[in-house]
């Protein structure tokens, strides 16, 4: 039997995707200038205080979840063997996603703003998340219940696990009294509004730019190279170890603050344990290869995959070993941290999401990649560019860091905050330029993806006999 | 029995199941323990002016390049002040500690300089610190204050305020800044709009909140950071006086540090004109000391946990310099 599957919303998600992430690295690009060059906030609505919070919601909200929900309503299809639950639906949910994102966009920029990390958008805006998020689920229900392939594959798992935990996490770190449209407070006081705001903040990173790329990376790794997941129970460990610990881990953002110190250490101990459940996926990736490594050459995905997952094994040691309380005295509140999390999304996220891409494109419209030779331009130009932003950062945060604690003999401080900040100005500009050149790199990923969608079809388009 | 990979809803809810331990440990227990909401007498809510100051802080997104927490580690103690206690976040909703240092904690920064000191730099950083990177925030001078949802805010807040009150706290924060004897008139007047000198402005209401975070606790150590080793000294003498290579370091410490408020020429601007013969705190070597190092009322900082003596010598050394 021949089962169409329905991908308007897959397509529609993939183009709101590529869209988001020019507006959202436009933004970037600004703010980073703005870093070194203050006469750029040119007015209140391009002021840097604002301009960020809508470069983090872009990028994470609007191109990240596009092109999760993208990669999920695929692998969601091919996974089961059956067409959406409900394709009208899906539609429908492509359609309020981007003004969802719209809004809060032109929101950000008024300066309606809850000031919560990851969690700004007023409370309108919020309801509207909700309802996104519960369209989402109702397809992903519905059609795992009529599925027609009995075993659930890995990624469904971390699909699932996304969609659970972003409902607890996002209503209850959400939960507030409005005072207007626009205005509202949080229910949550002082203390314990930081510690539900970091638990939240720590686990929108863990569901949604960890555990729904865990779900590409699993899914596209075996289907770009033709090999089986090295270990199945491997996986089954990491899923489930990493599901339990991540919740426990948030107040390793508020380490040496008010917060009860008891939070802080299991937050610590927790962040530590959580090294081993991130490093399961990633030797899984790595032990899949095994013995076919020369793809890294002959299969121009295979480098985007494992390139990824190599920064996501980074990022996972770093993360816990900057948690520590000696190292987090001295890093936190740096530049160093902002390294870290780019590594994260412009390493690990973002270059999963395109090799995902670069498979999944291709396949829905029944032809090969417009060009391999720009892909692999993108890659390494995407690459360099993020590790100059990168290293550049802790660079700087290292110096940053020193500067705030460097004492003269007789105890008194060294530098100035002032002092701080000008030594900081040749990395903010240098952090420009690596942000620039990922931008180009980019610029390729889309056009080449653009084109694909463009050429004229050749091929039939996909069967289900074909997938999973 | 089919396995959990077979059966999605039953995955969902283990999955759930699993989710919420740690979250219950960690968030949902805490919620009801004392330790993470301590109730101290010496902190008091926001008034209705500092609280919409708050809310502008928080429309301009100021927490994302200022903190609003000092850790326990000497150096930041030294920089910024005391560490900061649990129970003074009682009213913060939402809290407000930020997670990146770009300028300053701000955790202190409540009294610690004068309002024209607030007025004259949020509207332009760049004429006091030539390095700065913050943007100016003029306009809010020239936007009227909105008080038309002050008091349902501070009822959804539980600050227990009357309408009455919020209405009186409004007027009277209006009548101090607008009254011909504030300390901060000058500049005010000089960055406000003719039309709205009468009025509240967003820039009065933000200067308010900055003026209010950590006062309380702040008020609490009056008396007690005094650095009493100064005291002790009968006499003290300045090591430096009249050497060039010290004058000229002096100058260096003055232009970054003081020259925001008393001039780059020293005659004086927010702070006042350290040229002439007026002085008002006395004018030998152990009061000028002292004036520095400890700080004096209406906005001079102490500086003696920030410059070393030897520091302060040459900056004294520089201002003698400039009389002859």
């Amino acid at each position: 039997m021949e089962t169409k599957y329905d991908d308007w919303a897959v397509k529609g998600f993939a183009v709101s995707a590529l869209f988001w992430l020019v507006v959202g690295l436009l933004v970037g690009l600004w703010i980073a200038v703005e870093m070194f060059y203050p006469k750029l906030n040119l007015t209140p609505w391009l002021s840097f205080g604002r301009l960020r919070v809508v470069h983090t919601n872009g990028l994470g909200l609007g191109f990240g979840l596009a092109g999760i929900f993208a990669c999920s309503y695929y692998m969601l299809q091919r996974l089961t063997r059956t067409p959406l639950a409900f394709p009208g639906l899906a539609k429908f949910h492509v359609v309020l996603f981007n003004l969802a994102i719209a809004l809060a966009a032109l929101s950000l920029f008024a300066g309606m703003n809850t000031s919560k990390e990851y969690a700004e958008l007023e409370w309108p805006l919020d309801l509207g998340v909700v309802i996104m998020w519960v369209v989402f689920a109702i397809n992903v229900f519905g059609t795992l219940i009529k599925r027609q392939e009995k075993q659930m594959y890995i990624s469904l798992w971390y699909i699932l696990g996304m969609t659970v935990a972003v409902a607890i996490l996002y209503i209850l770190n959400n939960l507030e009294i409005p005072v207007s449209l626009t205005k509202s407070y949080t229910v949550y006081s002082g203390v314990n509004d930081a510690n539900i705001q970091w638990w939240y903040g720590h686990n929108v990173v863990g569901f949604i730019f960890t555990f729904p790329i865990l779900a590409m990376f699993y899914y596209f790794l075996p289907k770009a190279t033709g090999l089986p997941i090295y270990s199945h129970r491997l996986s089954i460990i990491s899923f489930w170890s990493l599901a339990f610990a991540y919740l426990w881990t948030g107040a390793h953002h508020l380490m040496l603050t008010p917060l009860p110190e008891w939070i802080q250490t299991v937050g610590l101990a927790f962040s530590i344990f959580l090294i081993a459940p991130s490093w399961g996926s990633v030797v899984n990736g790595y032990m899949t290869m095994q013995g076919n490594w020369d793809m890294m050459r002959t299969n121009y995905l295979t480098k985007f995959f494992i390139m990824g997952i190599t920064f996501y094994g980074l990022q996972t040691i770093q993360g816990p070993t900057q948690a520590l309380r000696t190292l987090t005295a001295f890093f936190h509140y740096t530049d160093w941290v902002i390294g870290h999390v780019h590594m994260g999304t412009m390493g690990w996220v973002t270059m999963t999401i395109a090799a995902s891409f670069y498979y999944m494109i291709p396949k829905l419209y029944g032809r090969e990649i417009h060009s391999v030779k720009l892909a692999n331009v993108s890659f390494w130009i995407v690459l360099i560019g993020q590790l100059v932003y990168t290293v550049t950062m802790w660079i700087g945060g290292i110096q940053q860091g020193a500067m705030w604690k460097a004492t003269n003999p007789d105890g008194s401080l060294t530098y100035s905050v002032l002092d701080s900040i000008a030594a900081l100005y040749p990395y903010w500009k240098i952090r420009f330029l690596g942000g620039l050149i990922y931008f180009v790199g980019i610029l390729i990923f889309i056009y080449n993806i653009l084109m694909t969608m463009k050429r004229p079809t050749e091929g039939a388009t996909e069967v289900a006999t074909q997938a999973a | 029995m089919a396995s959990i990979y077979q059966r999605p809803i039953a995955f969902a809810v283990t999955a759930a199941v699993v989710v919420l331990v740690g979250t219950l440990v960690t968030v949902i227990i805490p919620l009801f323990m004392p330790s993470t909401q301590p109730v101290k007498e010496y902190v008091k809510p926001y008034t209705a002016i500092e609280l919409e100051g708050r809310d502008i802080y928080i429309r301009e997104g100021c927490n994302n390049c200022h903190t609003q927490t000092v850790r326990p580690i000497r150096t930041e103690v030294a920089r910024y002040g005391d560490y900061s206690k649990p129970e003074e976040f009682a009213y913060d909703r939402p809290f407000l500690w930020g997670s990146k240092r770009t300028g300053p904690d701000l955790a202190r920064i409540g009294g610690k300089y004068p309002d024209a000191w607030h007025y004259k730099h949020m509207n332009d950083p760049r004429s006091m610190f030539a390095k700065s990177n913050m943007p100016a925030y003029g306009w809010l001078a020239k936007r009227p204050l909105d008080t038309s949802l002050s008091y349902k805010k501070t009822k959804v807040l539980g600050y227990g305020y009357t309408e009455e009150e919020v209405r009186r706290q409004i007027e009277e924060y209006r009548r101090k800044v607008t009254s011909p004897d504030y300390p901060a008139k000058k500049i005010r007047d000089q960055i406000t709009p003719p039309e709205l000198r009468d009025r509240l402005t967003e820039m009065d209401a933000i200067v308010a909140y900055l003026q209010k975070i950590g006062r309380d606790y702040k008020e609490t150590q009056k008396g007690v950071v005094q650095a009493a080793a100064v005291e002790t000294f009968e006499e003290m003498k300045n090591p430096y006086e009249g050497m060039p290579e010290a004058i000229e370091q002096g100058r260096e410490i003055f232009q970054e540090k003081c020259s925001a408020c008393h001039g780059p020429d020293a005659k004086g601007s927010i702070g006042p004109n350290l040229t002439d013969d007026e002085w008002k705190y006395g004018w030998s070597d152990r009061e000028v000391f002292i004036s520095i190092s400890n700080g004096r009322p209406n906005g001079m900082p102490a500086w003696g946990q920030i410059l070393s003596e030897d520091d302060i010598w040459k900056v004294i050394a520089y201002i003698r310099s400039l009389k002859i």
